[in-house]
């Protein structure tokens, strides 16, 4: 399976996406926001990072590049795509998810390991874990609060498309503490934490067992590669 | 030649945390500026100048009425709060 990983400029988590696309299992195909061609990949990551410098609205400008394009036609086709911080900013800003993000409510910048409910296990990315599993991945970004109107909020938790859930504390005044969503089909999800920052050993979040042990992230990658054996 | 002035605000029902930021600074300044002890509240927003070569006829500013409403804002957290056309650029005015 190829998985492509879309570069912009000021965008800073690519490689590490990359990374757990190939720990996952899958080929990593780099990707140019500049670009109109997806070079054939079967899913698309939009990484973390400050796009732009976050001009205009966080994701906005970015939103609006050339690839983006044919991001949206491909995800209105079905394909996976997963907007992972700055990523999920965009999803928002391109209309390919529901709400809006602002500034976290304490106007601080939060880096930290947080902890999170998968209330959705049927969507593309989320397919692997178990009902309600709880993971802990790191969040770190300065506008992670989601926003949404109140007739979206009853859509977005009616029809379970409320992806991922803070546990242990709201971190930064998100509506019903929501941490990621996905669409109607379930092909785009879209979350404020960094799932491929804990996808390896000696490098993740902490956990009972032992220090930086925490791999929780890799599952939304190994599930995308295990949809698209099904689909096959 | 004419500056079509674009403004937006954050939603009126949403938590402005940069504008909460300055107004807790204005709220210190107000300790020893007895004037600014009024000050109850700020909020922060955007303010756009767009340059025009010629007219800002009414097509041009629909369009940028429509560019305000899908670029320069998010209906989702923000709103266009004023659009009007100024003949000289506030750069210009010294």
């Amino acid at each position: 399976m190829r998985i492509g990983v879309v570069t912009f400029p000021g965008s800073l988590d690519d490689r590490d996406a990359a990374r757990a696309v190939r720990l996952a299992g899958a080929d990593a195909v780099a990707l140019w926001h500049g670009d109109h061609d997806l070079h054939d990949v079967d899913a698309i990551v939009l990484p973390g990072g400050f796009s732009y410098g976050d001009y205009l609205r966080a994701g906005a400008i970015a939103s609006l590049s050339p690839i983006m394009t044919e991001v949206i036609d491909a995800a209105n086709k079905g394909m996976p795509v997963l907007g992972i911080c700055n990523g999920f900013q965009m999803l928002t800003e391109a209309h390919l998810l529901d709400g809006g993000l602002i500034r976290n409510g304490q106007g601080r910048f939060i880096c930290r390991d947080q902890g999170l409910r998968i209330e959705n296990n049927t969507s593309d990315w989320t397919s692997d874990f178990a009902a309600n599993a709880e993971i802990v991945i790191p969040l770190k970004n300065g506008e992670g609060s989601f926003m949404a109107s109140d007739e979206t909020l009853k859509a977005l938790e009616g029809e379970g498309r409320v992806v991922v859930r803070y546990i242990g504390g709201n971190p930064n005044g998100s509506l019903n503490d929501i941490a990621g969503v996905t669409n109607a089909r379930g092909n785009v999800v879209g979350l404020m934490p960094h799932p491929e920052h804990a996808v390896e050993a000696g490098f993740g979040p902490d956990t009972d067992d032992a220090m930086a042990s925490g791999v929780d992230g890799l599952t939304f990658f190994t599930s995308v590669i295990a949809q698209a054996l099904v689909a096959r | 030649m004419p500056t079509i002035v674009v403004e937006v605000m954050p939603k009126a029902e949403l938590l402005d945390p940069q504008g909460k930021a300055v107004a807790g600074a204005l709220g210190r300044l107000g300790q020893t500026q007895p004037a600014l002890a009024n000050v109850t509240g700020v909020r922060v927003g955007k303010r756009f100048e767009i340059s025009l070569e010629g007219e800002a006829d009414a097509a041009t500013l629909a369009a940028v009425r429509e560019l305000a409403d899908t670029v320069l804002s998010n209906s989702v957290i923000e709103d266009v709060v004023g659009i009007h056309v100024q003949d000289v650029p506030s750069s210009a005015v010294a």
